[in-house]
């Protein structure tokens, strides 16, 4: 037995095991079990209102922010063995160490700089000589640092869409994290920025454990080790990528994947 | 038929027309006697002997008419009260719009509305018969009259307008501006200070400067405990006259109409009007800024 968990634990870096959410009275998951990767690409698909966007967002434990939410269940974190949204851990702590790309690039009113250093400055890094170097070892992360490097200090909003993106990913990289969570990174961009996007995914996947919603089947495909397909708040299939897109053993899953329905 | 309701739809356009021009026909009517009858004051007295002069006594048997008193008392005035408002309504401001449960901020807001709804009569006698009486004990160089007292009363007074407008910006910042900030970790008041703020940074300011206008305007508070005395000074312990209590003064005393004495108000009706309308064109410059940037 505890051979195996060393297997597992070795293997993935989080566990999600019958997982429960409310928001208030109304039960938006329902028995969630899924296995996490490490360094690997797991995306979730699934109709609008599936819950995927939801579940993402217990990893962070952004359902905190707002009251009346509750979680029922354990999301274990690998190797520490914590379980992420238990109501002992406090979520300050989780985000430190399991960061998100939003569906529409958010940078902070501040310099191209100081979107980069901002999650390390809230950790009380102000030491010049670190938060340059982790500020261009980010940034080249993100595949931006050749497009910024002689104006790290304009501000944000002036990149396009597609660099204000690789900008929020940088910002997510910087401190390090143990899992990048993307809530449908590339819904705001346009063809060109989201291949840009994807290579960058592909890439990154070399360093850091990756979950990734995302409304777009090709990209799912594209991007991802392996597929959780969701509806209605429950994970209906969870496979290799190739073979939820090729041969689906559910109905439902490939009746959403050949577009019958979604 | 039809010509009828045209005849009517006519009216009523006509109507509605009427009512919106009348404000502005009334500012204009109002700007246009202050610079008339100030074109009066100035041709007796030199404008550079009126911006420059530090003694303001128009209505002594030798006058001197140098406005810099009133400018210093209500400078001084202003600024006492800013030091309380800004702070306060901003620190206000944050927690009700990141900090307050949903039912605190609904019956906070408005209780805090509700001070601006006090009349400022009220307020002129509470910094004189209570504030400043208190005051006097901790600083007992405090004369009954000064600008210590009205500046604090004012600052109070302001706060409801600095917080409410400064909130409704902050409220305004996109959830995912914040959650981008939360999920790196930050705290509320890291949020509030790194990012909120900076975001609603134009807002603020208009806010602040809402407050700035109207503590330049104010008049009971002043007229009332201040002093009515134009004192050349930068010491908040002393008794002061501003634009506005100066105004009242003279517009209830009994100065012939037409005298130069009686020319004296709208020369320190111009010099006020021209101090605010700066900050409110300032004001609304920031608040068209903030629509640019979400």
């Amino acid at each position: 037995m505890s051979e195996m968990s060393i297997a597992i634990s070795e293997k993935l870096k989080s566990e999600v095991k019958n997982l429960n959410f409310y928001y208030g009275a109304v039960q938006a998951l329902k028995n969630i079990s899924l296995p996490i990767e490490r360094r690997k690409v797991t995306a979730l698909i699934g109709p609008s209102g599936c819950g995927k966007t939801t579940f993402l967002r217990c990893f962070n434990r952004m359902h905190d922010l707002y009251p009346g939410n509750r979680y029922e269940g354990e999301i274990i974190l690998y190797p520490d063995n914590i379980n992420i949204i238990s109501t002992e851990i406090d979520p300050i702590e989780i985000r430190m160490q399991i960061s998100m790309v939003f569906q529409k690039p958010n940078p902070f009113p501040k310099s191209i700089y100081e979107n980069v250093a901002y999650g390390l400055r809230v950790r009380g890094i102000n030491n010049k000589q670190i938060l340059n170097e982790r500020v261009e070892k980010s940034l080249r992360g993100a595949a931006l640092w050749e497009e910024v490097k002689d104006r790290l200090h304009d501000l944000a909003f002036e990149l396009s869409g597609g660099q204000q993106q690789r900008l929020c990913i940088a910002r997510a990289l910087a401190t390090d994290p143990r899992i990048l969570l993307f809530d449908e990174p590339t819904s705001a961009l346009d063809p060109t920025a989201t291949s840009k996007i994807e290579e960058l995914i592909i890439e990154l996947k070399n360093e850091v454990t990756i979950i990734i919603v995302t409304h777009n089947m090709q990209q799912a495909a594209r991007v991802s080790d392996s597929t959780a397909f969701m509806y209605l708040g429950e994970i209906i299939e969870f496979d290799r990528t190739e073979k939820i897109f090729t041969a689906p053993t559910k109905k439902l899953t490939e009746e959403y994947i050949t577009g019958r329905f979604g | 038929m039809r010509k009828k309701i045209r005849l009517k739809e006519f009216f009523i356009e006509a109507v509605l027309f009427l009512s919106a021009a009348s404000s502005i026909f009334i500012t204009l009517s109002i700007v246009i006697i202050l610079f008339y009858e100030s074109y009066g004051f100035f041709k007796k007295i030199p404008i550079i002997e009126f911006l420059t002069g530090t003694q303001w006594t128009p209505l002594f048997a030798e006058p001197r008419f140098g406005v810099l008193p009133l400018v210093t008392g209500t400078l001084l005035t202003t600024s006492i009260a800013l030091s309380v408002a800004l702070p306060l309504g901003l620190i206000a401001a944050i927690y009700l719009s990141e900090y307050a449960p949903h039912k605190v901020r609904e019956t906070v807001k408005p209780v805090l509305e509700l001070l601006a709804a006090v009349p400022t009569v009220v307020y002129g006698y509470f910094a004189l018969l209570f504030l400043t009486p208190i005051l006097q004990k901790f600083i007992p160089d405090l004369s009954g009259f000064n600008a210590l007292s009205p500046g604090i009363i004012m600052g109070i007074m302001i706060i409801p307008y600095v917080s409410s407008v400064s909130e409704d910006a902050m409220r305004a910042v996109p959830m995912h501006i914040k959650e981008g900030s939360y999920a790196m970790g930050a705290t509320r008041l890291q949020t509030a200070f790194k990012v909120i703020i900076p975001a609603a940074f134009s807002g603020i300011a208009a806010a602040f400067i809402i407050g700035i206008s109207r503590a330049i305007g104010e008049t009971m508070v002043v007229a009332i405990a201040a002093g009515m005395m134009p004192n050349f000074t930068f010491n908040p312990l002393e008794p002061v006259q501003t634009f506005t209590s100066y105004i009242v003064m003279v517009s209830l005393g009994d100065v012939p109409h037409g005298t130069l004495e009686y020319k004296t108000i709208f020369a320190a009706g111009i010099a006020l009007f021209f101090m605010t309308l700066f900050f409110n064109i300032l004001g609304f410059f920031l608040r068209a800024k903030i629509r640019e940037r979400y």
